[in-house]
């Protein structure tokens, strides 16, 4: 099993309903995201092009966070899900300097928080909240391990990217393009 | 200094050791978060939204009793399951610690006016008796009611049985009431929210200075997605490369206020290329002959000199849109109040969707449907001797409700009135920001015997008040049902989630217990709004038990969605047609058919100043939510790169904005240079840039665009107030001395 999303950014509008439903979800302090928007403008007037992503922790098959976490908080789940445990992580930053997408923050109680791909609800057969409230159903949770998933058949459709792919980290969410 | 009566009071003056509230969020343990979804802590509770008007019915989640999240309620046509940002986001009005929490009430002491905290009792007996004496000296027709939002049917009702049917919303005359008219015209009926536009079906959406996605009227939104995703176009004209443009396949970079030339062109391309629906027009629509000469001249190439869109870019749209036909929509939009002709505006777009006979079919405009529900015996209201239309006699005559400008502007002392207006209640809706022209707005508070406001925050309006009644969020109360028209006929309940915080009140309660201290008894015939509830829902089969369980019940339509094939049909106008002709508008005396006028254009060193909506945000009722303010805290000015260069603007910059009249905003604004943008406007987020000092988040955050439109260009058909014929130029230091 291997957990991934897929987010189209020719539907995405950046209405942050993402971050909003994580922060709610995940009891996420207001100050804080785990999710955030993305918006890369391309062109002169009036040849414009906008391309719009929706921004997490990659889950990484390759993670460097997991790698230099001095105490194994920072961990793989079943399906691949990146996660760190809380009472085991002593706050050190190391995973937030490694992190090539700046998706990690320490949390105001002292231990190092991030996206969990809704492994609660993921674990209940729930999709992730942000998946779950996205008004323009661009984004897509699912096992890239199974073919006739969403996700799997989405990127054998269409055209897709994932972000810096020059870290080698294997990202897992993949943006269609 | 002597201070005048009605001198803007802030509400933090009082507030010397008040309460500390903490954020219950942030002081909650943390969960670890695989106990997120542990099932025993959890309930859920149906409610449907009150940060916009979309209304999308929900659930309300608590863990431990505390307000935890929103979702959508996967019944509901208007959400489909799936909050917008700001719904997801209405927990932080809950937690807002800033909310108005104790009646109060305006005194002056030592020489200075204060608010002091009252009880709710004191309130109703000021209120009651300041009332009694206005109906005894100028009559009960001299009271107003602004309103916006579900609190004000109960509002409403109050003040029809108290004499008055001035009940006014600024979401006419400011928003949508050019395109009632519009529509109403030609169609016989207006076209109403939720917008019955079938967009998931359509091949072919066009949009004019429409920015959807960016005002994010959900179940829009939605199905515009799913529209794309099924291959159809979007056709979007609008100066600023709005979100939506970089969906479309044809963006029309139109130069601000030439959009009826456009229109004009499209219809006569469609005419005079034969690409509309024959069968259509000939069986269903009025006056043909007579627009096919009105638009003779008005080419592809004419409106070139006017708008700067290609001839053959407003061929090929015209094109697709025929295509497309009859599953095309010209998207009416919503907040259509721009240049004083915008009723004529929308009679070109109910056009164009006739010529295309997307009007009554699949993928254009359907019948929507409304539930009757029966309303809860109560006395009859008397009738007034007079109503909203005597403030301006032979004015506005396509005006269908009461025009909240046109009471505002009926409130200031004139010789040509008998009579003016001496008090208002207004209900959830900031007037100081919702009314263009504030220093006009002023001058009206400032003539009123009586000012009672409404709200849940401490926002401009507030400040000005004789009364301030604190209202509990949507989250703490009950409400009437919302009953909607759509596809299917549905009706939604909300219900509290927890007791109301502070000594804050539900809407219903304050108008049932204000009306039995003026002797209305007979009016409000129950002890708690439960009954009147459960007794409508016993009426229609159901039970409040059996909605407090489901949320939203759906009902079987009794008319078919679409026109059928042939169908014969007649519509509510002079002719029993679709009036390409308008015989109304002829017969008040003005243009039966749309005429494109020049409007005035920014001087050298000036720039139109053109505002809209951000996806998070809810005009300024959302700005102190902290949710909400975390997404996105102020607006910025959006500034076209050749513009910056010029003026040596940097993004980021503060920059202070003057307009025509001289009027410079009070707050500063952060520059964003962008191509999004032309060179001739300037764009910015509506409701920013807040003075109320209580707002401990707004405050001075962004600018607020409504202080800088003092030019309103009046709809003379219906008395909307255009609201784009604005320019500002920038400041580039504070300016001394300045305030409003």
């Amino acid at each position: 099993m291997r957990y991934a999303m897929v987010i189209d950014t020719k539907k995405c509008v950046g209405c942050s309903d993402c971050v909003v439903a994580c922060q709610t979800e995940n009891n996420v302090p207001i100050g804080y995201c785990r999710d955030w928007v993305v918006e890369s403008l391309k062109g002169r007037y009036p040849n414009l092009e906008i391309e719009i992503r929706s921004e997490r922790c990659n889950h990484c098959t390759n993670s460097p966070c997991v790698r230099c976490c001095p105490t194994g908080a920072s961990h793989y789940e079943k399906g691949g899900i990146v996660k760190v445990t809380q009472n085991e992580c002593i706050g050190c930053s190391a995973c937030i300097q490694s992190c090539p997408y700046d998706a990690r923050y320490t949390h105001p109680d002292g231990w190092v928080d991030k996206c969990t791909f809704c492994i609660h609800r993921v674990k209940e057969g729930l999709k992730t909240a942000c998946v779950s409230v996205c008004p323009t159903n661009c984004m897509y949770f699912g096992d890239l391990d199974d073919e006739n998933s969403e996700v799997s058949k989405l990127l054998i459709k269409r055209k897709f990217k994932v972000l810096a792919a020059e870290a080698g980290t294997k990202p897992n969410v993949f943006y269609l393009i | 200094m002597k201070t005048s009566r009605r001198d803007f009071i802030k509400i933090s003056s009082l507030s010397l050791g008040g309460i500390l509230a903490i954020n219950p969020l942030l002081n909650m343990a943390m969960d670890s978060d695989d106990n997120l979804q542990d099932d025993n802590k959890i309930k859920q509770f149906p409610t449907y939204c009150e940060v916009c008007f979309w209304k999308c019915a929900g659930w309300v989640h608590t863990k431990n009793d505390k307000i935890w999240k929103i979702t959508g309620n996967k019944e509901d046509q208007h959400s489909n399951g799936r909050f917008c940002p700001r719904g997801t986001g209405g927990v932080g009005m809950y937690y807002d610690n800033d909310r108005l929490k104790k009646p109060l009430k305006r005194v002056e002491k030592n020489g200075k006016q204060t608010f002091v905290e009252i009880t709710w009792d004191e309130a109703f007996n000021f209120i009651a008796d300041k009332l009694q004496k206005i109906k005894k000296k100028y009559g009960a027709e001299c009271v107003a009611l602004f309103t916006h939002g579900s609190g004000g049917k109960f509002w409403g009702h109050l003040l029809k049985a108290y004499g008055s049917r001035n009940i006014s919303a600024p979401s006419y005359s400011q928003c949508r009431g050019p395109r009632e008219a519009g529509f109403i015209a030609t169609y016989g009926k207006g076209i109403g929210s939720p917008e019955p536009l079938d967009i998931k079906n359509t091949k072919c959406m066009v949009l004019i200075g429409s920015h959807l996605g960016e005002n994010m009227h959900n179940g829009q939104v939605q199905e515009m997605s799913q529209a794309l995703e099924k291959g159809a176009s979007l056709i979007t004209v609008d100066p600023r490369y709005s979100t939506v443009a970089s969906k479309s396949k044809f963006w029309l970079p139109i130069k601000p206020a030439t959009d009826i030339a456009l229109l004009l062109a499209w219809i006569h391309e469609i005419i005079y290329k034969e690409y509309y629906d024959k069968k259509y027009v000939e069986k269903y629509t009025y006056g043909f002959e007579d627009l096919k000469v009105h638009v003779k001249n008005f080419t592809p190439e004419w409106a070139y000199g006017k708008t700067t869109i290609k001839p053959d870019i407003i061929r090929k749209t015209a094109k697709e849109m025929s295509n497309a036909s009859p599953s095309v929509i010209i998207n009416p939009g919503r907040h259509v109040t721009w240049y004083g002709d915008d009723t004529q505006r929308l009679r070109c777009v109910a056009i164009l969707n006739a010529l295309l006979g997307s009007y009554g079919k699949k993928g254009g405009i359907y019948s929507p449907e409304k539930y009757k529900v029966p309303k809860f015996p109560s006395e009859k209201y008397i009738k007034p001797k007079r109503d909203w239309r005597q403030a301006f006699p032979g004015k506005f005559k396509l005006a269908k409700l009461a025009l909240a400008s046109g009471i505002c502007d009926a409130t200031i002392l004139s010789a040509e009135r008998d009579c003016s207006f001496k008090g208002w209640i207004v209900n959830g809706t900031n007037l100081i920001t919702t009314l263009p022209n504030q220093a006009n707005t002023l001058k009206a508070i400032k003539s009123l015997e009586l000012l009672v406001v409404i709200d849940t925050m401490p926002t401009e309006i507030t400040g000005y008040a004789d009364i301030v009644l604190p209202e509990c969020t949507y989250l703490e109360r009950y409400d009437m049902l919302r009953v909607a028209k759509h596809r299917k006929p549905a009706i939604a309940l909300r219900m509290p989630v927890t007791e109301p915080l502070y000594d804050s009140k539900p809407g219903w309660w304050m108008a049932r217990e204000l009306g039995l201290k003026m002797g209305l008894k007979e009016y409000f015939k129950y002890e708690n709004i439960t009954e009147l509830l459960d007794w409508q829902l016993k009426k229609i089969g159901s039970s409040l038990e059996e909605m407090k369980k489901i949320g939203v019940k759906t009902f079987e339509r009794k008319e078919p969605l679409f026109y059928g094939e042939d169908e014969e049909i007649e519509f509510n106008t002079n002719t029993g047609k679709i009036e390409l002709y308008s015989t109304v508008i002829e017969e008040i005396g003005f243009d039966p058919m749309p005429k494109y006028l020049a409007h005035p254009e920014p001087e050298e060193g000036f720039y139109r100043l053109n505002y809209g909506r951000a996806p998070m945000h809810t005009f300024g009722r959302t700005a102190n939510n902290p949710n909400l303010f975390d997404l996105m805290e102020e607006n910025n000015l959006w500034v076209n790169p050749k513009v910056a260069k010029e003026w040596d603007l940097k993004t980021g910059q503060e920059v202070w904005l003057k307009n025509q009249d001289g009027v410079i905003g009070s707050n500063s604004i952060k520059v964003r240079v962008t191509e999004r943008i032309r060179w001739d406007s300037v764009y910015l987020v509506h409701g920013f840039g807040s003075t109320s000092n209580k707002l401990s988040r707004a405050y001075k955050k962004g600018l607020s665009d409504s202080e800088l439109i003092t030019n309103i260009m009046m709809d003379p058909l219906m008395g909307g107030t255009g609201m784009r014929g604005n320019f500002v130029t920038f400041l580039l230091k504070e300016p001394k001395n300045n305030k409003l």
